[in-house]
């Protein structure tokens, strides 16, 4: 769980880097050129099912978890325990559903529609011609339903990645007072950041 | 100040259980919370009609780990570092209604009424939580032990568990994992108990699982509600002691 968890956390940084590269270049060379080579770099390519194994992993472990601790406690208690915790702890199935519904469908926006399905193409000054995934994303942000769903997902994701992050040094053993403070201050950063990072593309495309 | 109590009954470990409102008159700020219940007890017994309400109870000062209650959401009240017998009446408002519930997992059920089997906690032990040197009859000289200040400190620390439960109570997964994690520290930090760490973490992690405990996920429930305050480091060193256990064990 926490291993998967924390190969997860390196891997959205990756995906925010090459979608970040969309606000920085209107005619989208360098984020279709970033697809490009994602999408055809053979080394990539079997990554990918490294990065497929890490997902479905953390997501079976999770619902095992789940289901086990459900069944640790077959009688509610009448009064909802309210003792001092981190509050996001308490939703990680929650939110982790949720964005589990929202990689389904951001698997089928964009996933399935470059590796299956038809992409425009675009011809650059330089001579290169890419598959305009750049502009599957901006057809996408011009929907305010659509904009607003990816934001809310993306919330829901930074609060899971802000117990996650410190929850997976804490299974693995890694706990001790000179570095856990540290751990603590990095996984704030990183979620912050990653979240706000995420947000940015769909705010700026959408409203500049 | 006058209370209403919503306790639950339960006549027994197979019997039906639910809610039953008392009402408690002239509760002095400084009785103990059990003492509450005991004057509870007492006009219930006067008036005959109805048993007194069944509870765990020992030493009432702190140090047996008999006493639970699951009071207003939180394993042992609303005080921090404390159990059930020595929280005081000054902790509620006069008027208010106080939920009182037995603690709640599958390998802790009702005896009766707040009573629960907490024989679970006995069998982990069973299953590794102790020495098989010999550690009494001709003592060695206590010298003849090097044992540093700071594990010394920290197995005292994690001695200090009372084994009564409300970590579990208190966790959202009913997960037994500061009890036992407790109990493995204690002996892997001292020098009878390093030789046979590897099997203990595993036999007592195995036996946990098999009685129905949940998982830890770090909610961190367990240490805000322990009543010795023991620390969630704990738990770090027995998922560490685990891990380096199954990847050392010994090949046969």
């Amino acid at each position: 769980m926490s291993l998967a968890g924390l190969f997860l956390i390196t891997f959205l940084v990756v995906h925010l880097a090459i979608n970040i590269l969309i606000l920085f270049d209107d005619s989208r060379e360098l984020f279709n050129q970033a697809a490009h080579f994602m999408i055809t770099n053979p080394l990539i390519q079997g990554f990918q099912w490294v990065l497929f194994a890490g997902f479905i992993l953390h997501i079976i472990l999770g619902f095992v978890l789940q289901v086990q601790n459900w069944l640790a406690r077959p009688t509610r208690y009448d009064r909802k325990g309210h003792s001092e915790t981190s509050y996001f702890s308490k939703f990680m199935i929650h939110t982790g559903v949720i964005v589990l519904i929202f990689l389904g469908i951001h698997m089928a926006n964009f996933f399935f529609r470059v590796k299956f399905g038809e992409v425009p193409m675009i011809t650059y000054d330089s001579g290169d011609t890419y598959r305009d995934v750049g502009l599957l994303v901006i057809e996408l942000f011009k929907d305010l339903g659509y904009v607003v769903f990816y934001i809310i997902s993306l919330l829901l994701l930074g609060f899971h990645l802000d117990h996650g992050f410190q929850s997976a040094f804490q299974s693995l053993g890694l706990y001790h007072k000179s570095y856990t403070p540290a751990i603590k201050l990095i996984g704030k950063f990183y979620t912050i950041v990653v979240t706000a990072g995420y947000i940015a593309i769909p705010v700026v495309l959408y409203f500049f | 100040m006058d209370l209403t109590l919503k306790i639950w009954r339960q006549a027994s470990a197979g019997a039906k259980g639910q809610f039953v409102n008392y009402q408690v008159k002239n509760i002095s700020a400084e009785a103990s919370f059990l003492e509450m219940l005991d004057i509870l007890n007492e006009e219930l017994v006067m008036k005959g009609n109805e048993e007194p309400v069944a509870f765990d109870h020992d030493c009432r000062e702190g140090i047996c780990g008999a006493c639970s209650l699951y009071i207003n959401g939180r394993p042992h009240g609303p005080d921090r570092g404390i159990t059930t017998c020595q929280m005081h009446m000054r902790n509620f408002k006069d008027g208010e209604t106080i939920v009182i519930e037995p603690w709640r997992a599958k390998p802790f059920p009702v005896i009766k009424d707040l009573m629960v089997d907490r024989t679970a906690f006995d069998e982990i032990i069973q299953a590794g939580g102790y020495v098989s040197v010999r550690t009494g009859g001709t003592l060695p000289d206590a010298n003849a032990l090097p044992i540093p200040k700071a594990a010394s400190d920290e197995a005292m620390d994690a001695a200090s568990c009372i084994g009564c439960g409300a970590c579990v109570a208190a966790c959202k997964n009913a997960s037994a994992m500061l009890f036992v994690s407790a109990k493995v520290s204690q002996l892997a930090l001292l020098p009878q108990g390093k030789l046979e760490a590897r099997e203990r973490v595993q036999n007592m992690v195995k036996k946990m699982d098999e009685l129905g405990f949940g998982n830890c996920t770090n909610t961190y429930a367990c240490e805000a509600e322990c009543p010795k305050e023991i620390s969630v480091t704990h738990i770090a060193r027995m998922n560490r002691e685990y891990l380096s256990a199954k990847i050392t064990a010994p090949q046969k």
